[in-house]
């Protein structure tokens, strides 16, 4: 017989800088499944005013060794400028966006919108019997966010995926 | 000057500006423009191969025995396909190619036209980069990067798909010299932090080991010199992987052998004991640690690579020093100056005892030749030439590496990373074309030059007098050797049943076919061969069953040897089947 042996596994969010060329996302996210690496977030869009740089923010999570190796490969393609490990460097800060439909009246309506209040979520649409609210935050208080409102007539969850930034004043 | 050109222009003019002096290719509708403006053209020169993996391949075998770049032509869809295994062959050695690729015209791609293959998807993972070209204007530059992407850092394939329109329309060309995106810069040198550190540890070591590999062959000819020099001054003993056998060599004293699964026991021994490990463009791959717990448990480890995600990728080291190995090298003899190392005195008697069992040796044979004595023969017959040998996928590449020694880098050219059967005769093809007046030679297995044989006939078109030395064992050999070792015997579909008559074959394609059926006619039949001016196969019949000693069984450690008497049980745990 045969067993399988898991290594203990940390979770690290990345930022990549890349060329804003066709194909390169495909590249990205074919170099974790190829060598089998886990994305558990990415988000893209380019960051310069000629659309010609973008910047990848990519959470995953796996043992110390592979994420140094996920850090060399990315490097190692052509059209990516930078890399940066945000959670090796220190500090920073993760954001992410939610949208949270929710229907329901009476007190469940009233319960919702206390909460949201809560949770600085605002509502960003309205009818009599549901509301949508749009909320930013790390990403664990938005799941704290969406676990409450489960109860509450919760009817669909989109999120954007982190993104994030070390703080202080230097570019990372 | 500059004035207006067709795609198809420019890529040929950008590609002679490159100094390309050979394209291996083949054509169809989707290269037709760029075929026509090859027509006529003196400036390069096209092989026309039977089979685009037998391009990918020759264009290999040209870079590697030349150092130079190999250039590769194909039209869009199966043409590309097909050259999809040499490309990733290149990608896991390390090997620069310029692949170029048709495609449908850009108005049709993503419509499933006649021969559409999405290309640069197929190869995205198997090339250092790929472009998909949409203006001819683009052209000119993507050529210009292209070539500096394959050839600088990590040397690899980048392949160009270029639709058939962007062939024809034209763009302004101009010879004035393009201006580079510097977006593509490879860290080449080491801090002199590093540098001091290395030669620390290199001075301080009472049991040092150099555990080369094929960075020391694409650093280029400097490498291997600057690495005979250090090692001078050190005293260390070399080992090799099997990508960097001809950058140490092969007499020296302090020479050890390939190293790995089937590496002598010295390299393996002096791996496993030795107190550091200098370890110069090698990638500890899994062919070369064996069990990895249990691999040079008590040494220290400095390594040198230009691929920063080949540093502790598989095996924790002290010292990473990310560079390209002849300019590390370079700057390590500087620091070292006129220091002194340790007395290796007592190590190198150590290393002698581990050589005295002779772990290459083999038994005679009264019978049949034994593929270890032809290897030998081979080489005793054609040293003074100094050929440049090629190898298929299998035993006898192995033995090859064992029992053919070289003495100098782009002398041997074997597929490693990829071990693709089928590799040795084009790639023995392209290594003619580069160095037309050298012996060259394919030291095949039967299964494995049936892969790539169409290409007999591009041989002969060109009349490159290349050698194929087919041990004929009539097996795959390797595969039985696996099977009588891990599965109790049972030969599943190992047997070349039905090979073909390969005297004839030769025969039928214009070459000279000899057959060696015995010892007494071994010498005789390969100095035929090199005798024979043109194209040449030898069917030697070798010892049908001889299995490939020294070997470390998969799962098992440098220490666990199998050699040539050991009582081996025929069987292995799940686990170590598991491995590769
Ligand atoms: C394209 C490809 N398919 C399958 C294999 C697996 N394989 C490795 S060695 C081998 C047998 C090679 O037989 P032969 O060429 O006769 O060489 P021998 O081992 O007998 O010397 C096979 C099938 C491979 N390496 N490449
Ligand atoms: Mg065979």
């Amino acid at each position: 017989m045969m067993h399988m042996h898991p290594e203990a596994e940390e979770r690290h969010v990345l930022t990549v800088t890349v060329d804003n060329e066709a194909g390169i996302l495909a590249k990205i996210a074919g170099l974790f499944t190829a060598r089998g690496y886990n994305i558990d977030s990415l988000t893209v869009a380019d960051i310069t005013d000629n659309h010609e740089v973008s910047r990848i923010t990519i959470v995953t999570h796996g043992p110390p060794s592979q994420i140094d190796q996920i850090h060399a490969q990315l490097e190692r393609l052509v059209p990516v400028h930078k890399v940066v490990d945000l959670t090796e460097l220190g500090p920073h800060v993760a954001r992410e966006l939610a949208l949270v439909k929710v229907a329901g009246v009476g007190e469940k309506r009233v319960e919702a919108l206390r909460i949201a209040d809560v949770f600085r979520a605002r509502p960003v649409d309205t009818t009599t019997e549901s509301f949508i609210f749009e909320m930013t935050g790390a990403p664990d208080k938005i799941d704290s966010f969406v676990a409450l409102m489960r109860d509450l007539g919760l009817v669909e969850v989109g999120r954007t995926g982190i993104v994030a930034m070390a703080r202080g004043p230097e570019e990372a | 000057m500059s004035e207006e050109r067709s795609g198809a222009n420019i890529l040929v003019e950008s590609l002679v500006r490159q100094g390309v002096e050979f394209v291996f290719g083949y054509p169809g509708g989707a290269v037709l423009p760029i075929y026509d403006a090859l027509f006529g053209d003196e400036r390069l020169r096209h092989i026309l191969v039977r089979h685009e993996a037998g391009a990918g391949h020759a264009a290999e075998g040209y870079a590697r025995s030349t150092g130079k770049p190999g250039v590769v032509l194909v039209t869009s869809g199966p043409g590309a396909t097909n050259v999809v295994t040499a490309i990733a062959d290149a990608f896991l050695d390390s090997i620069p190619l310029i692949v170029i690729s048709g495609q449908v015209p850009t108005g049709l791609i993503g419509s499933d036209a006649f021969q559409e293959a999405d290309t640069v998807g197929i190869s995205r993972h198997c090339t250092k980069h790929n472009y998909l070209v949409k203006d001819p204007a683009d052209l000119a530059a993507v050529v210009d990067e292209a070539f500096q992407i394959a050839t600088t850092g990590r040397p690899g394939p980048v392949l160009i798909d270029i639709p058939k329109d962007v062939q024809i329309a034209s763009a302004a060309w101009s010879d004035a010299p393009i201006q580079r995106r510097q977006r593509y810069a490879p860290r080449t040198a080491g801090s002199a932090q590093e540098i001091a550190q290395a030669v620390e540890m290199i001075a301080a070591a009472k049991a040092p080991v150099f555990y080369t590999g094929g960075g020391v062959i694409n650093a280029g000819p400097r490498a291997s010199e600057l690495l005979r020099a250090l090692q001078a001054k050190t005293g260390a003993p070399v080992t090799s992987t099997l990508m960097g056998l001809g950058a140490f060599p092969a007499d020296h004293a302090d020479w050890l052998g390939m190293l790995g699964m089937h590496g002598t026991y010295e390299a393996n021994l002096a791996m496993n004991q030795s107190d550091l490990i200098i370890c110069v463009g090698a990638r500890f791959d899994d062919r070369v640690t064996g069990r990895l717990d249990a691999f040079a448990p008590n040494s220290k480890k400095i390594h040198i690579d230009i691929d920063r995600s080949s540093i502790n990728k598989i095996v924790r080291v002290d010292l990473p020093i990310v560079g390209d190995c002849a300019s590390v090298l370079d700057q390590i003899l500087t620091e070292w100056g006129s220091r002194k190392g340790q007395d290796l005195t007592a190590w190198k008697a150590r290393v002698d005892t581990w050589r005295e069992k002779k772990s290459l040796s083999f038994p005679a044979n009264a019978d049949a030749i034994m593929p270890q004595l032809a290897i030998q023969r081979l080489y005793e017959l054609t040293k003074d030439r100094d050929p440049v040998i090629s190898t298929e996928v299998g035993q006898h590449q192995m033995w090859a590496a064992q029992h053919f020694p070289f003495f100098s880098p782009n002398k041997w050219l074997t597929s490693g990373g990829l071990g693709t059967m089928g590799y040795g005769l084009p790639a023995a093809i392209g290594a003619q074309c580069g160095n037309p007046d050298s012996l060259v030679i394919d030291i095949a297995g039967d299964a494995s030059i049936q892969m790539n044989i169409q290409e007999l006939g591009t041989a002969t078109q060109y009349r490159l007098p290349v050698k194929v030395f087919i041990l004929n064992n009539e097996w795959m050999g390797m595969v039985r050797q696996w099977q009588e070792l891990t599965y109790e015997s049972r030969f599943s579909n190992s047997y070349s049943d039905s090979l073909p008559d390969f005297v004839k074959l030769a025969e039928a394609y214009g070459w000279k076919g000899i057959r060696i059926e015995d010892e007494s006619q071994l010498d005789a039949g390969i100095q035929a061969m090199i005798d024979h001016p043109g194209p040449v196969i030898v069917d030697c019949l070798v010892h049908k069953e001889s299995n490939c000693f020294p070997m470390i069984p998969s799962g098992a450690s440098h220490v666990d040897m199998i050699l040539y008497g050991d009582n081996v049980a025929g069987t292995m745990d799940d686990e170590a089947k598991a491995l590769v």
